[in-house]
């Protein structure tokens, strides 16, 4: 019915009908377009721009999950039993999308086969699948996220960082993990496992997450600062070469032992025997 | 006189103040015999003297205290740490020292061999029976350096004030604290007050550097005198006896045999510490009471006692207001000492058993003694199985068990391990007596087959040579204490009956199942035998009736 004074000025037009019983309902839709475009502009981008392509990875989590981790977790990550009255997998609700890529990360997930210690192996699934299993476990219940890259760089940790790292290490780590990071045995089978050649990242989530018989290092509990600390330390341990020779595999008075008496004995022994064997001959011939 | 003018000068000019071509004339022609297995105690020698020598490099730059300091050496992942000055001059030491990390290692090195060397040269003397009189005595003395090494070894362990040796003498703290009534005051007084305290660096750095060194030192002189003055051991062969030393003059052979062993032993230790990192401090970090790490043991020859305390089941009681822990008396303070006393007494506990009053100078072989090399294999399988046990946790992770399994095993091997052990080295000593027996009556297996005329097929036996004849037979004929008669002629009952009995039974258990070298009888019959088989063997040569098969074409 507008059509017919489309002659008439904005102005005037707007002021003629701005006693039109559907005014009102104009003006509420014009206002919330508004407000939404608004907010469309001004919000994180992610959170409106990423929603369907969030939902699609949520999605191929899910189904990811269904077809290679449900069996023992339940297909709705709610924890599963073996059908003989054993837990297969815990429930999965809640324990953040960081637990997640930590243990499909660094291939522990999935499991060959339960037992007292789930091994550290090639991951079996790509980035990507990782992410989408991450998100779908995530969209479960809220957790721990995977950290922000910039928490756990340590390329530009300053020596301070570094020796308070270690300091932290072996107040809180070592009495598992041994002295040099190289693991130590847990009752039952269970082991703390060496953490040579681990990510940055992984370290992190494990301290965040606490992985098998790991505590949970919560942020409250330690600081982000403390646990990129550590990670600096251990990255500096790992790239240290040993000073004085052949390691020995950085395992303490033990291998220090094995080595002397094979090494040490061995040879000083085969050298005694030599000697002895020159003194019978030399024998043989004078005495006779 | 007449030799002193031969002297060149200075030679002459020392020798006529004090009198040392005398001296040497006797003692350069001291003869020693030759088998290797006589230079494993030089191990031990040489091992002690590069101790010192690089024991007295590290003293330079060593700080024997408990004060704190912040540290600002070279090694950044610990700068701006404080720690105590000893650990902060070793961290020095290694880094910073010119040729300090080498000589902390080689000395490191030195005493991890110093010690296995002593051990293993204390199982050469076991299994020879070299402890026998006349040289009981010496066994105790070396059996005191072994003791003192081991202590010495630890003490330089916990110099260094790291994270390793503060554990390690924390879990000592603890078993000293496990005696019962003198727990606590023990350990005050060796501490110094509460551990870890800020005496014990400089306590134990004195007993370290003077005290147990001197000890050590003053025992080797009486070590190595008394060898000279009982004259060396000598393996049984041709023309050795009892009375006499076959072998070489200390000069110039031996001078250049020891001489030249003492510069593979360093060079071998050199080289351990130039390529093989001991103990690396820096990765321990300084001691903190708070901290503790995994893989903390104490260097080998505690090994054992760690894995006596780490494979006890845990239990303790609780009376009058006092606790005991036997968990840590019975593994540390009972049974490593009663053991120790053990292997410590044992040539007085043989001696008495075998009621053996003679001089030995010549010694035995391992099968010569089927009962006392078993029990040398029980003692050396009751040690491993312990030490093992102090690796517990390495032995978990690397071979993928479960450190539960391992513990529970090594509970049991402990106890049927020596058993096992005892009985298989002594059947197996038998046994080899057995094959010496057959070789001697016997002689050697040819693989030559005979074929008799009648059609029978013999192998061909060589009589053994004189030679090995001789060695084997070099041992006594041994036959069980014979207790007697209850009471004399005029019926007076024997003294200490009951002592005697038990006596008896043990000298049974020794020598009941050994098999005796042949009588001089037997051996002549069997030579009588072995005469008119080598007729046959004659004959059917003549007769062209016999063939040869070698063992290698059949």
């Amino acid at each position: 019915m507008s059509e017919k004074r489309s002659s008439l000025s904005p102005a005037r037009f707007l002021s003629a009908r701005r006693r039109h019983r559907s005014a009102g309902l104009v003006v509420l839709l014009f206002g919330l377009l508004a407000v939404g475009s608004a907010y469309a502009a001004f919000a994180p981008d992610n959170a409106v721009a990423d929603n369907s392509a969030q939902s699609q990875q949520i999605e191929e989590g899910k189904k990811l999950f269904s077809v290679g981790c449900s069996s023992c977790h339940g297909l709705s990550a709610e924890g599963g039993g073996n059908g003989a009255g054993k837990m297969a997998g815990p429930s999965l609700i809640g324990v953040g999308a960081a637990a997640v890529d930590f243990q499909v990360g660094t291939g522990r997930m999935p499991a060959m086969q339960p037992g007292a210690q789930i091994p550290r192996k090639a991951p079996a699934y790509s980035e990507a699948e990782i992410e989408a299993l991450a998100a779908y476990v995530a969209s479960l219940a809220p957790g721990p996220a995977v950290p922000a890259s910039d928490s756990y760089d340590v390329s530009k940790a300053t020596d301070d960082q570094v020796t308070r790292g270690g300091e932290l290490f072996r107040t809180n780590c070592t009495a598992c993990h041994n002295f040099a990071g190289r693991g130590g045995a847990l009752p039952n089978g269970k082991s703390a496992p060496s953490l040579m050649g681990v990510s940055e990242k992984h370290i992190y989530e494990a301290m965040l997450t606490g992985p098998q018989q790991m505590p949970v290092f919560s942020d409250q509990v330690m600081q982000p600062q403390d646990k990129a600390d550590i990670i600096a330390y251990l990255k500096a341990l790992q790239a240290q070469k040993d000073p004085g020779g052949f390691g020995l595999g950085r395992l303490g008075p033990v291998s220090e032992g094995l080595w002397g008496w094979f090494v040490g004995i061995g040879l000083l022994v085969c050298v005694a025997v030599w000697i002895g064997a020159k003194g019978v001959k030399a024998k043989g011939a004078k005495a006779e | 006189m007449s030799t002193s003018t031969e002297f060149p000068g200075p030679v002459k000019w020392v020798d006529d103040r004090l009198g040392i071509a005398k001296i040497g004339k006797k003692n350069l022609r001291k003869v020693f015999p030759d088998h290797w297995s006589f230079m494993l105690g030089e191990i031990a020698l040489y091992s002690f003297i590069i101790l010192i020598l690089t024991g007295t490099f590290l003293t330079f730059w060593f700080k024997p205290s408990m004060t704190e300091v912040e540290y600002q050496g070279s090694y950044s992942l610990l700068k701006g740490l404080h720690m105590s000055e000893a650990y902060a001059s070793t961290l020095d030491i290694t880094f910073d020292v010119r040729g300090g990390l080498l000589v902390r290692q080689i000395h490191h090195w030195a005493a991890v061999l110093f010690i296995a060397a002593m051990m293993v040269h204390l199982l050469r003397m076991f299994f020879t029976g070299a402890f026998r009189k006349p040289r009981e005595l010496n066994w105790l003395i070396g059996f005191g350096m072994l003791f003192l090494g081991i202590i010495e070894g630890f003490l330089g362990y916990g110099l260094p004030d790291d994270l390793l040796s503060g554990t390690g003498l924390r879990i000592t703290n603890g078993m000293i604290q496990a005696s019962p009534v003198i727990g606590t005051y023990l350990n005050f007084f060796i501490f110094g007050g509460e551990f870890p305290g800020d005496d014990f660096v400089s306590r134990f750095f004195i007993v370290h550097v003077l005290l147990i060194p001197g000890i050590i030192l003053g025992l080797v002189t009486a070590h190595l005198f008394l060898v000279v003055y009982h004259k060396h051991t000598q393996y049984a062969g041709p023309g050795r006896t009892q009375k006499n030393v076959v072998g070489y003059p200390l000069f110039p052979v031996y001078t250049a045999k020891a001489g030249g062993f003492f510069f593979v032993v360093f060079g071998i230790t050199a080289l351990m510490g130039a390529l093989m990192q001991i103990n690396p401090v820096w990765l321990y970090g300084p001691y903190n009471p708070a901290e503790v790490t995994a893989g903390a043991q104490p260097d080998w020859y505690m090994g054992w006692l760690e894995g006596s305390v780490r494979i006890f089941p845990g239990f303790e009681s609780h009376f009058w207001g006092i606790t005991l822990s036997w968990n840590l008396l019975i593994p540390a303070l009972i049974v490593p000492p009663l053991f120790v006393t053990v292997v410590a007494l044992y040539p007085f506990i043989e001696g008495w058993i075998t009621g053996d009053k003679r001089e030995h100078h010549l010694l035995d072989r391992p099968r010569d003694q089927p009962t006392r090399t078993g029990i040398g294999v029980a003692f050396i399988t009751f040690y491993a199985m312990l030490w093992i046990g102090g690796g517990n946790d390495l032995i978990a992770t690397h071979f993928h068990l479960s450190l539960n399994n391992v513990t529970w095993f090594l509970r049991f091997a402990v106890i049927l391990g020596p058993i096992l052990g005892f009985w298989i080295a002594r059947r197996w000593a038998i046994s080899l007596q057995r094959a010496d027996r057959d070789r001697l009556l016997h002689g050697l297996e040819t693989g030559v087959i005979v074929r008799g005329p009648e059609g029978k097929y013999t192998e061909k036996h060589q009589p053994i040579s004189t030679y090995e004849a001789y060695s084997i037979t070099a041992r006594d004929r041994q036959v069980p204490f014979e207790i007697g008669p209850e009471t004399d002629d005029n019926g007076v009952r024997a003294p200490r009956r009951a002592l005697n009995k038990v006596r008896a039974r043990l000298s049974r258990f020794y020598f009941a199942d050994a098999i005796q070298k042949p009588t001089a009888q037997e051996l002549e019959e069997a030579h009588e035998h072995a005469h008119d088989s080598d007729e046959i063997h004659e004959l059917t040569e003549d007769t062209e009736t016999y063939r040869e098969v070698t063992s290698d074409r059949s």
